[in-house]
Order: structure tokens, then C-alpha cells, then sequence
């Protein structure tokens, strides 16, 4: 009733509540528009991230497993497809200069004692694949003698001792017991620190959220007995993933039955990605 | 996508993908040169409070308003360089302490306390004779400042002095902190050949020490050409006696970083070559042309015992001179620590944008407001010696430890306020 009253006898504050309602109303619809606007334009240059952060796992312990990479050089045929599948399934920005994983050709032509080096962020690589969003390596060494040649697929190592995260000063990037390391969207500051500190220029800076970004081994598909999207993609079983606590994991036996390196070793780091078949001008 | 593909850094060579995006630009460059700016600045105005240099008393306040005033802006390129600067304060309350970053907020945090806390024991009692003198908004101003405390009996001026001379000495190792920390950020990233040195640090300290020499001669002249009077003879000579042995130590140090360096011949020795001739060549020769040149002409106004309006214009020069030589060390550091790839087998060049959040005209806004807060606070605080004949300069600096407290007045107070509060009175009547 008394509400009834004060409407009665209010009818001119009422009136003008109307009109800041019609007014509100029409400043938020422009107002989503242009969010969503720039939601879409945002959209347009970086897909959404598969799962950020990684939500609580059912069914799943991190102290149960020790995961690990294998990379058998031998075998790459540099496709790129686990480039593509990485970019793809974890919303990285499409363009050459953002890569959570990437392939780099070393040729050595007849006659010259240092390789050729280049990946698929070339220039010349770029044009034969008409668009920074498609990857291939070019054939500019049809015409050339070539006397050794590889390929070799590069990721984050996962370091047992990772300077990024000792340099990281708010803990935003962290290790976790499963022996990956990550980093926290919410947390991190966007100083880029660690992208200075990793000896293997893994890390990469999304400019849209002000973070740095890196591979992850695809936490949010591992956690869930999948495999890593370019371990899935790979068509010649050049990478290798499981569990080290599982002697019979194809990690294990790849470690086991090969003779395995790793990455600069001399950064005290201890990198968890193992390498077949990679020569001594890798690094 | 467009804006991270306008400011990707072309290369020659092999580089990692990763790296066409340099993470640290121009804002990290100016950043270790105010702290730099700082640590030179407060070292000068502790040789006066400490080591009783009193040639330097007519620059040592001023030294200390021009350390807060540069002080003040150090956090700010960082803050202008964080992906998520409303984040900073994540590394302040839950600081990593692994990671040489996360004590920044902390030294820094405790350095400014250290100068405000020494700045108002060295002008205590011009703040008390002032909020007495003068009226209006200005003297609300004053009367805060003094936080209450307007006694100036010689006792308490003697407390004074032995605070200030007390935090004057704690402040040496504190600016040694401030500025070895930022040579320690560089230098402890073992993935940048070109930083990762024992050096550094040592290196950032004394460079910093130099540059803020510089800064100060090249103030203190302008100052004293704006208020049109003479500039100390005995200070500049002095200033320019400090400034070379700091140069000359700290051009030792960078010749032995580089000549290891070379005489080690470490894998990737031939790419760090060709970064010192590609390009950083013309930062470089900024560096190491202005460094020489600098301690060629302070060796000749020291060796010919130069003074007057020569030694003025010279040392200004020198000063500045040293200012840009410095800014290029840092740009070499900073910036040639990233053009050279973490695969040691290219290089890449990077070019500054002028707009935009990293950009040069941010870089010259951030710069230049050091100088205005500056003027400001020599407007509100006064650090010169009155007019008139100058004080005999054997008088104050006699480095009195802080825990004797006498009641000797070290320093009598400008504008004594009131008659009966006059020191001298009693002698007088007496």
C-alpha cells in the first residue's frame, strides 16, 4: 500500500525515472554492441583458449603421474601439422611471430660447413604458403646439392629447473606435480620476465590479455587421458608423449630404448623433452 | 594483430619465432637510467653528509631533491610497460622470491621513505622558519611539512643533522642496493649471453654513479645561471674530480667485461661480434666515444687545474656528454641484449615506436616530468645557500658520529623565526 502511495504521489519522479531507464537501456544496448563488437574483432585475431584456466579436474591426480615429451627427429617430415593443431586448439594469435610449438629445417648443402636454418616464421616460407595463418616449407633447396638435411619440431621443455618460473616475481607461472609448468592468466602481471629468462624463446606474449602464454602440453586434454593436439595431428609418430611413472608408456620406452638428449643442457635446467636424431647445430 | 605485426623486429640469421617480438623496449631502457640518475645524484649529496666533503655543500640538498624528484618516477616506465599494470601490486603482496623482480617494490618502496625521511631532517629547520614566514595556502603547506615538530633550539638542530648524517650513511648502501639490484636483474638471465655476466651489476652501479654526476652538474649550472648567481668553483672541481674517478673505474670494468668475453671465445662469440658492428655500432660508439671523450676532458681540467667559466663550460659539456653516453650503455645493454637471438646464430634490430603504450614519445613524457617535480619542489624548498657572502665552508661537515649527541649547533637555522628562540641570544646576553 505504501508503495502504491508513493507511486500516486510521484508521478513526476516516476516520469523522469522512465526516461533515465529508456536512456539506460539504449547507452547499454550501444554499449554491448560495441563490446561484442570488439569481443568479435578481438575474436577475429585470437580464438578463445580451449579451457583457461584449467577448471577443477574430476578424476584426475597430479601426484599420480610425471609426464614427459619425446621428439624423434628421424622421423619428422616437417608438415606442420602440429603447428596448425597447436595454434588451432589452443587460441594462439594467428600471425608469424606467436608459437607455442614450431619446426625448424637445417640443411646442409655441399660444400659449406654451417646448415641453413630456417622455420616456418621464414619470409620465403610464408609466401609459399600465401598467408601467415598456414604453414608450409617451401622448396627452395630443390635446385641445391643437398648433403644432410632435418627437421627439427621445437616446444616448451617443461624444464625440471625452469628459469621462468624462478624469475616470475608474483608466482603467476608455477610447476606443477604432474611436472608441467604453467601459468596463470589471472595472476600474471605482463611483465614479460620470464619470456627473457627461458633459454629456448618458448614463450610468447598475447598482446589481447596482457600475459605471457606458452605450451602447455595441452593440460586441459592430457588431464583427461588425451594426448597433446600435436602429438594427436603428428602422422609419422614424431612426438612422443606419456607418463614417466609408467614404465610401459610410449615416453618411457622411447626413453628407454633410444639414446636421448636433451636441449642446451649446459643451462642447468633439465629439460623434460627428449630429443632423437638432432645434431650438434641444434640448439 | 595487426599492431604486435607493426613492431615485430626484423633479422638476419636464424632466431627463434618467439622472438621477432622483443619483450622489452624503450620504457626498459629509460628505466635503469633514472634509477641510475638516482644512485649518482644521492651519492654526491652523501660524500657532503658522510664523508664531510664540504666542497659539495652547495649541491648536497639539492642532490637529494633531485634523487626524490628523479625517484619518484622510476616505478612509472614499468608500470607503462606491464601487460596488466592494475596487477603490479600482485608481485608486492605476494612476491616470488626467487625472482630478482619481486624485491623491486620493496627497495624501491624503502629508498623513497630513506630520501623523504633524510630530505626533511636536512630541511627541518628552513621548513619550520618558512611555515612561520610565510602566509596564506603556502604556510598550511609548511606547517604539515613540519609535522608538527617546529623546535629549532640548537639541540634539536644537532639531532637533526646527526639523523640526517645517520640516514645519509644508511642510504649509501641502500642506493648501492637500488641500482646493483637492476644490474642483477640483467645480469643473472643466464639465456642472454650479452647480460648473463658477473659484471653487470658492478658495471650498472658505476655507470649510474657517473650519469648522475653528470645530471647534477649539468642542474646545478643551470640553477645557478637562472638565479644568475656565480657557480662554486670548489664544488665544480670537486664534481669534476668525482666524476672521473668513477668514469675511469667504471670504463676498467667494461674493457675486462669485454675483453673476457672476446679472450674466452665462447660459442657464439662471432654473433656478439657482429651485434657490437650491426646493430647497436652507433649506440656503441655513443658509449665508448662519449665515455673516452669524457674522461680525455676531465683529465685535462684536473691536469691544468682549470677554473672559471672554462671549468664551467666544460664540465657542463662533460656532464651531459656523460648523460647520453650512459642512456647508450643502457640502450646496448637493454636493448642489444635482445637483438641478439637465444640461438646465437642471428640477430635481430630493433626500432622503437614513437606512439603507442612503448613508445618514444611516452619514454620523453616520463622523462621530462622528473625535471618539472623538480623545479616544483625547489619552488616549495629552497636548497641553495642564502645570498650573500658564502659561509666558510671548514664549518659544517665534520662527520660527527650520530650517537654523541652534543648540543654544538652544526647548522643555525635560515630566517630565525623568532628572537627568543635565536641560539645566539643567550650568548649574546651573556
Amino acid at each position: 500500500m505504501s508503495n502504491q502511495d508513493t507511486n500516486v504521489g510521484e508521478d513526476a519522479s516516476d516520469l523522469s525515472r522512465r526516461s533515465f531507464l529508456r536512456i539506460f537501456g539504449i547507452s547499454a544496448t550501444c554499449a554491448g554492441a560495441l563490446v561484442s563488437a570488439g569481443n568479435l574483432i578481438a575474436k577475429g585475431q585470437v580464438a578463445e583458449p580451449a579451457t583457461d584456466p584449467p577448471p577443477k579436474i574430476p578424476d584426475y591426480d597430479w601426484n599420480k603421474h610425471k609426464w614427459a615429451f619425446g621428439v624423434d627427429a628421424t622421423r619428422c617430415i616437417g608438415c606442420l601439422r602440429c603447428v596448425e593443431a597447436c595454434k588451432a586448439e589452443n587460441g594462439v594469435a594467428q600471425d608469424a611471430h606467436h608459437f607455442r610449438t614450431w619446426v625448424e629445417r637445417y640443411v646442409y648443402l655441399e660444400g659449406e660447413d654451417k646448415p641453413h636454418i630456417d622455420s616456418q616464421d621464414d619470409p620465403q616460407n610464408i609466401a609459399a604458403s600465401g598467408s601467415e595463418k598456414e604453414f608450409r616449407f617451401d622448396n627452395r633447396y630443390k635446385d641445391a646439392r643437398v648433403e644432410k638435411a632435418f627437421f627439427v619440431p621445437k616446444l616448451c621443455n617443461h624444464c625440471t629447473h625452469p628459469s621462468c618460473v624462478e624469475v616470475c616475481p608474483t608466482g603467476a607461472t608455477y610447476q606443477t606435480k604432474d611436472g608441467v609448468v604453467l601459468i596463470d592468466h589471472s595472476y600474471c602481471i605482463g611483465c614479460e620476465y620470464c619470456v627473457q629468462a627461458c633459454p629456448y624463446g618458448v614463450r610468447e606474449f598475447n598482446h589481447v590479455l596482457g600475459v605471457t602464454d606458452k605450451c602447455t602440453w595441452c593440460y586441459h586434454r592430457i588431464t583427461k587421458g588425451l594426448l597433446p593436439a600435436c602429438v594427436e595431428v603428428c602422422p609419422v609418430e614424431a612426438r612422443v608423449f606419456g607418463d614417466r611413472n609408467d614404465p610401459q608408456s610410449p615416453i618411457s620406452l622411447f626413453i628407454r630404448n633410444n639414446r636421448v638428449e636433451v636441449l642446451k643442457p649446459e643451462t642447468g635446467n633439465a629439460p623434460n623433452v627428449f630429443y632423437v636424431g638432432i645434431d650438434k647445430e641444434v640448439s | 594483430m595487426i599492431g604486435t605485426l607493426a613492431h615485430a623486429a626484423p633479422y638476419v640469421g636464424y632466431v627463434y619465432p618467439n622472438e621477432t617480438d622483443i619483450p622489452w623496449g624503450v620504457l626498459i631502457v629509460i628505466y635503469p637510467y633514472i634509477t641510475g640518475l638516482v644512485a649518482g645524484a644521492f651519492i654526491v649529496s652523501s660524500l657532503y653528509h658522510v664523508f664531510g666533503m664540504a666542497q659539495f655543500r652547495p649541491v648536497a640538498r639539492f642532490a637529494l631533491l633531485t634523487a626524490v624528484s628523479f625517484m619518484f618516477f622510476v616505478p612509472v616506465p614499468l608500470l607503462f610497460h606491464l601487460g596488466n599494470p592494475q596487477r603490479a601490486f600482485n608481485a608486492v603482496l605476494t612476491p616470488h622470491w626467487t625472482s630478482a623482480m619481486a624485491a623491486f617494490s620493496y627497495v624501491a618502496g624503502f629508498y623513497i621513505c630513506l630520501l623523504l625521511l633524510e630530505i626533511w631532517f636536512a630541511f627541518r629547520a628552513d621548513i619550520v622558519a618558512l611555515s612561520k614566514t610565510t602566509s596564506g595556502l603556502l604556510r598550511t603547506v609548511y606547517r604539515v611539512i613540519t609535522l608538527g615538530s617546529d623546535d629549532v633550539s640548537p639541540r634539536s638542530l644537532a639531532i637533526d643533522h646527526k639523523f640526517a648524517f645517520l640516514l645519509a650513511m644508511i642510504g649509501i648502501p641502500a642506493a648501492g642496493g637500488l641500482h646493483g639490484y637492476v644490474g642483477f636483474l640483467f645480469g643473472s638471465v643466464k639465456a642472454r649471453e650479452w647480460w648473463s655476466s658477473d659484471l653487470m651489476p658492478v658495471i650498472f652501479l658505476l655507470s649510474a654513479i657517473v650519469s648522475g654526476i653528470g645530471l647534477l652538474i649539468v642542474l646545478y649550472v643551470a640553477y645557478s645561471k637562472f638565479r644568475k648567481v656565480q657557480v662554486d668553483d670548489d664544488c665544480m672541481k670537486g664534481l669534476a674530480r668525482t666524476m672521473w674517478a668513477f668514469l675511469l673505474v667504471v670504463l676498467v670494468m667494461e674493457v675486462l667485461e669485454l675483453l673476457e668475453m672476446f679472450y674466452k671465445g665462447l660459442e657464439g662469440i662471432d654473433m656478439v661480434r657482429r651485434l657490437i658492428q650491426g646493430p647497436i655500432w652507433f649506440s656503441m660508439l655513443i658509449q665508448w666515444g662519449g665515455s673516452i671523450g669524457v674522461l680525455a676532458i676531465l683529465t685535462a681540467l684536473i691536469v691544468f687545474k682549470t677554473k672559471g667559466k672554462s671549468l664551467v663550460t666544460w664540465l657542463t659539456v662533460s656532464g651531459l656528454a656523460m648523460m647520453v653516453a650512459v642512456l647508450a650503455m643502457r640502450w646496448n645493454v637493454v636493448i642489444g641484449g635482445q637483438e641478439l637471438s637465444k640461438t646465437m646464430k642471428g640477430l635481430l634490430t630493433y626500432y622503437p615506436e614513437v606512439f603507442g603504450q612503448d613508445g618514444l614519445l611516452v619514454v620523453a613524457f616520463i622523462f621530462t616530468c622528473p625535471f618539472i617535480v623538480l623545479w616544483l619542489t625547489t619552488r616549495l624548498l629552497s636548497p641553495w645557500e642564502p645570498e650573500g657572502p658564502t659561509p666558510p665552508k671548514t664549518r659544517q661537515p665534520e662527520p660527527r658520529w650520530p650517537w654523541t649527541i652534543s648540543p654544538r649547533v652544526s647548522k643555525p637555522p635560515r630566517n630565525p623565526p623568532k628572537t627568543s628562540r635565536n641560539p645566539r641570544s643567550p650568548r649574546s646576553r651573556a
